[in-house]
This record gives C-alpha cells, structure tokens and sequence, in this order.
C-alpha cells in the first residue's frame, strides 16, 4: 500500500495555501499508510541563506542553546525555529556543510532529515492526521510539496524510516512499493562513498538518484538510469529545488493519477488524494505511463 | 435542494455520499427487494470512494454523477450502473451480469475475472483491462494499456482504440478484437481470421454498447494459438 501526494503549483497566489491543501491530501489517503506520515515542503529561495531539517528524540535538551552552540562553534550567525521533534536550522548558505559537520559534534544525536537551500521534511511515526497537526502542516507556505503515508512492509516503522527520504542537497524521494536488490545497491553505493541513516529500501533509491546527479546526470537521466538498475516495484515522486518529478516501474502496477490545470499539476496515488482541490472537476487527469519520466520544473 | 429537485426530476432515489457513508448506501442497495418499486437510484459526490455499489443483485438502475476509486459495481449482477466519470482499479470486477458504463477512463484490471455482463468504457483503460476474464464482454472505446486480456479465458474484449504491450498473453479461449494498432502480443496470442460469425458478434456487441461510429469490418481478432495448453518439450525452458 502507502500513499503518494504530490502538489506543484503553477499559480503564485496559491504559495500561501500550499501547506493546508497538501495536508487535506495527506489526510485523505490514511487508509493506504497509517504507520507513518512525512512530508517535504519547498519554500522560497532567498539567495543567500541555506537551512537544516533536524530530528531529536529528546527536543527540549537537544534544542535547547542549539542555535547559540552552532552559532559559536562556527562564528556565524544560525537561526532555529522549533516545530515538536523537528528544528529548522539557517545559516548562510556557504557554512552548510561546516554546520552539518558542527551539529555531528555538538549534538551528536540528533539527526539530519534535509539539507539545502529551499526543502524541509516534517515526519513522524502516527496517523497522517496526527502528524499534520503535531507539526503545524497546514499552515506552511511554498511552491511545492511531496506528501507520503507509510504502510511499512521493508523496514521498521520508524520516524527515520517515515518518507520522504532526502539524501542530497534539496532532494527529495517518496515510494509507494518495494525493491528487490536494494541491499546490492546499497553496497554499491557505500563504496561509492553515499551514508545511509536506515536499513530502508527506499533509502536506497533516494541515495541512488543523489549519487547520479552528484557525477553530473540530471534528475531526467537519473531516474532513467533507475529504470534499469532498481529492481522492483514502485511509483515513485521526486522533488528537487525546482519541481517534481513521477515515474513508474515497467509492470506499473503501484497505482498513480496525475492531474493537472492552469494552476498546479497534483499527484494522488489515488483519485480520493486529488477531490480537495480546486477545480479539480475541469482539470486533465490521467495516469502515468510505466516506464515514462514525467517532470515539471518553476 | 439540488438532491431533491434531482429526485424529483428523474424519480431515482437519490443517495448523496458526502451526507450518507458508503456502509449506508451500499446496504439500502443490496436491501432492494425483488419486486421492489425502488428501480432507479443516484449516487451524488462519490469522491473517488472505494466498492460503490458493489454486489448488486437486482435489475435496478443506478447513475453515479462523478469519479469512484477501486472496484466499483464489482460482483454486479443484473443492475445497470453508469459512472459519469472515471473509475478506479478494477471496476466491474468479477462481475456476473448486468451493464456497466464508465464515461471516462477506468484504472487497471477493469472487469478482472468478470464472468458475464457487459463493460463499456466510453474513455481508456488502462493496464490488465480484462486480465483472467470468464466470460464478461468489454466494450472500450478508447485504448487499453499493456497486459490486458493476460489470461483470459472466455468472453469477448472489444477495443475501438489502440493496445499496449503483451495483449493476450497465456490467453484461453476469450475473443479479442482491436480496431487499432497492438504494440505487442503476449505469449501465445496470434492474430486470426475474421469469419463471419465473429462480423457478427462484433456487430451485436457494438449496438449493445450504443457504439454507431464503428464498422465490425475495421477490427482485427486475436486469440489463442493453443501451444501452451499441454506440456511441450520444446517448451520446457520456458516453464
């Protein structure tokens, strides 16, 4: 099972609504993943400053002087705003990496969800509802999102192990399905130097699409080159920087509509995720096509 | 008040799901009694719900005004259900009589394992359309996706459209009929000669289907080659 959303929009003058119409999305599609639920919100990009989405068991100590710590340990300024378990983490684009290495030292438990310019992942363990209201979904702002609810089949129910998975800079991946030689991959792709957090399958998707891109391909080739190399079933939705993208595995059996009209482009793993939205009746709706990219860009 | 000038208008017993839960209708109509005056029903704002009017067994008539997700109108016997919009996976599945129309795109496997009855669907299907079916006749008027008919045994797929990859593959004894191109056919299917027989169950089929604008003469047959009924020995790297 799990269940896909995925919204892009088109039309500026929705960006303030993005959060709360992903969100009823979300909702809707319970049924198909009530384990776990995740989402991945673009904002917009201010050109100079970069962000951290951070996870901690224990909020209340390790969030507490976080901000100050990182800030002193790398003599910049970094603002942190808090949401339950989660933190977001900004500092100038230019001290990312010394700050991800700076939160391995100071806060040695707390892990990383995101990294980059734009993205934030909120995602926890519980019903999609429950995960909306504990981190305030329906109030966020942005120009796209990728939604996920998880029915686990590969690995523990985890928060860690909750979608969207981000394993490069603004990179985001969300699975419906299961693959079959991932623990090959993942072989191949720690010896290529990628980390990973979980013992998931779709981890392992996400770290190969990141390090196609790293030697160069773009997101188009990379998932191509997926195609050939993840074997499986899937439907899977990416997000990057500037859009999103959908693709399904040849047998294309993991259910998925996509709809579009002059103001977004949606995706539902079912028709249900999709009735919420606006215009919806007029909008062209269609499924994807196995073994075909599909991408739209800002 | 649309629902009940609607009412009015059409005498159908109208059943508006975003005010009744799919539990509600779905047992007012399996509640229809033989003999029942209750012969014409509508099914407002499905929002894509799941197992709308499934396992019908009255000849009654039921108009669903939107989109319905997985497997609407599935075990239908004798109703007559048509979807003014498109349908999820596996509509009609395992259907045993009676009519089904879609007038927009179904998702995969419509009328999977159908056993009788008639499928029309007025858009495209997707991939599986008619996989394992038993006896079920489906109408679609625009393309089918890859893998349809896939071990179908009996009944009659008609496509006015186009056919995706492995039509028919380990097909029994179902009749496939395309008016468009096939990307590919499956293992064990093989194009075959139109006899008159077949003009003119073609021809029924389309005027069951209110389909006009199509001649029996524009399609092509597909069926069995019958060499994977019994064990073969040039075969057996195959199994």
């Amino acid at each position: 099972m799990c269940g896909i959303v995925g919204l892009f929009l088109k039309d500026k003058s929705l960006e303030p609504q993005l959060g709360a119409m992903l969100s009823k999305m979300l909702i809707s599609l319970t049924d198909r993943g009530p384990d776990s639920a995740g989402i991945a919100i673009y904002g917009k990009e201010d050109g100079h400053s970069a962000k951290l989405t951070v996870r901690s068991q224990n909020p209340e100590e390790d969030f507490r002087n976080l901000a100050e710590d990182l800030s002193e340990r790398l003599g910049t300024d970094v603002a942190i705003a808090r949401h339950s378990t989660h933190a977001v983490l900004e500092m100038p684009a230019e001290d990312l990496d010394r700050a991800r290495e700076a939160l391995g030292v100071v806060r040695p438990d707390v892990r990383i969800l995101s990294a980059g310019n734009t993205i934030e992942i909120y995602k926890e363990v519980g019903l999609p509802e429950s995960v909306v209201q504990r981190f305030r979904l329906e109030e966020m702002k942005g120009t796209h999102g990728i939604g996920h609810t998880r029915m686990a089949t590969e690995s523990a129910v985890t928060t860690m192990g909750a979608h969207p998975f981000s394993t490069g800079p603004d990179q985001c991946l969300v699975h419906n399905g299961s693959l079959s030689n991932h623990n090959n991959l993942r072989r191949e792709l720690i010896r290529e130097g990628m980390r990973f957090e979980t013992e998931n399958d779709t981890e392992v998707a996400a770290a190969y699409l990141s390090a196609s891109m790293a030697k160069g391909k773009n997101l188009e080739e990379a998932l191509e080159g997926g195609l050939k190399d993840l074997d499986g079933f899937y439907t899977f939705v990416v997000g990057t920087k500037s859009g999103f993208g959908v693709v399904r595995d040849p047998v294309a059996c993991k259910p998925a509509v996509l709809a579009e009209t002059d103001r977004y482009v949606a995706f539902g793993t079912e028709y249900r995720a999709l009735v919420s939205l606006p215009g919806i009746d007029n909008a062209r709706i269609w499924e994807p096509e196995p073994s075909t990219v599909y991408f739209w860009e800002h | 008040m649309a629902a009940n000038s609607l009412a009015e208008a059409s005498h159908a017993r109208v059943i508006d799901l975003s005010e009744t839960s799919l539990r509600d209708l779905n047992q007012a109509l399996h509640d229809i009694g033989r003999g029942s005056n209750a012969r014409s029903w509508e099914v407002l704002n499905p929002g894509g719900s799941h197992a709308v009017a499934v396992g019908i067994e009255q000849p009654v008539s039921i108009d669903v005004r939107g989109s319905v997700g997985y497997y609407c109108g599935g075990m239908n016997q004798q109703a007559t259900i048509t979807v003014h919009g498109s349908a999820g996976p596996g509509v009609g599945e395992n259907m045993m009589s009676g009519t089904i129309f879609v007038k927009g795109d179904a998702s995969q496997y419509a009328g999977a394992t159908g056993r009788g009855g008639l499928l029309v669907i007025e858009g495209n299907a997707s991939s599986r359309c008619g996989i394992s079916m038993k006896g079920i006749d489906i109408v679609v008027r625009g393309n089918i996706g890859h893998m349809s008919a896939f071990m179908a045994q009996s009944g009659n797929l008609v496509v006015l459209g186009d056919a995706g990859d492995a039509l028919g593959d380990s097909i029994y004894e179902a009749r496939l009929f395309v008016r468009g191109k096939v990307k590919s056919l499956g293992a064990d299917c093989i194009e075959k000669e139109m006899r008159p027989e077949h003009l003119e169950l073609l021809r029924n089929l389309l005027d069951r289907a209110g389909i006009t604008d199509a001649e029996p003469q524009e399609f092509k047959r597909y069926g069995s080659a019958r060499k994977l009924y019994n064990f073969h020995i040039d075969n057996v790297d195959a199994y």
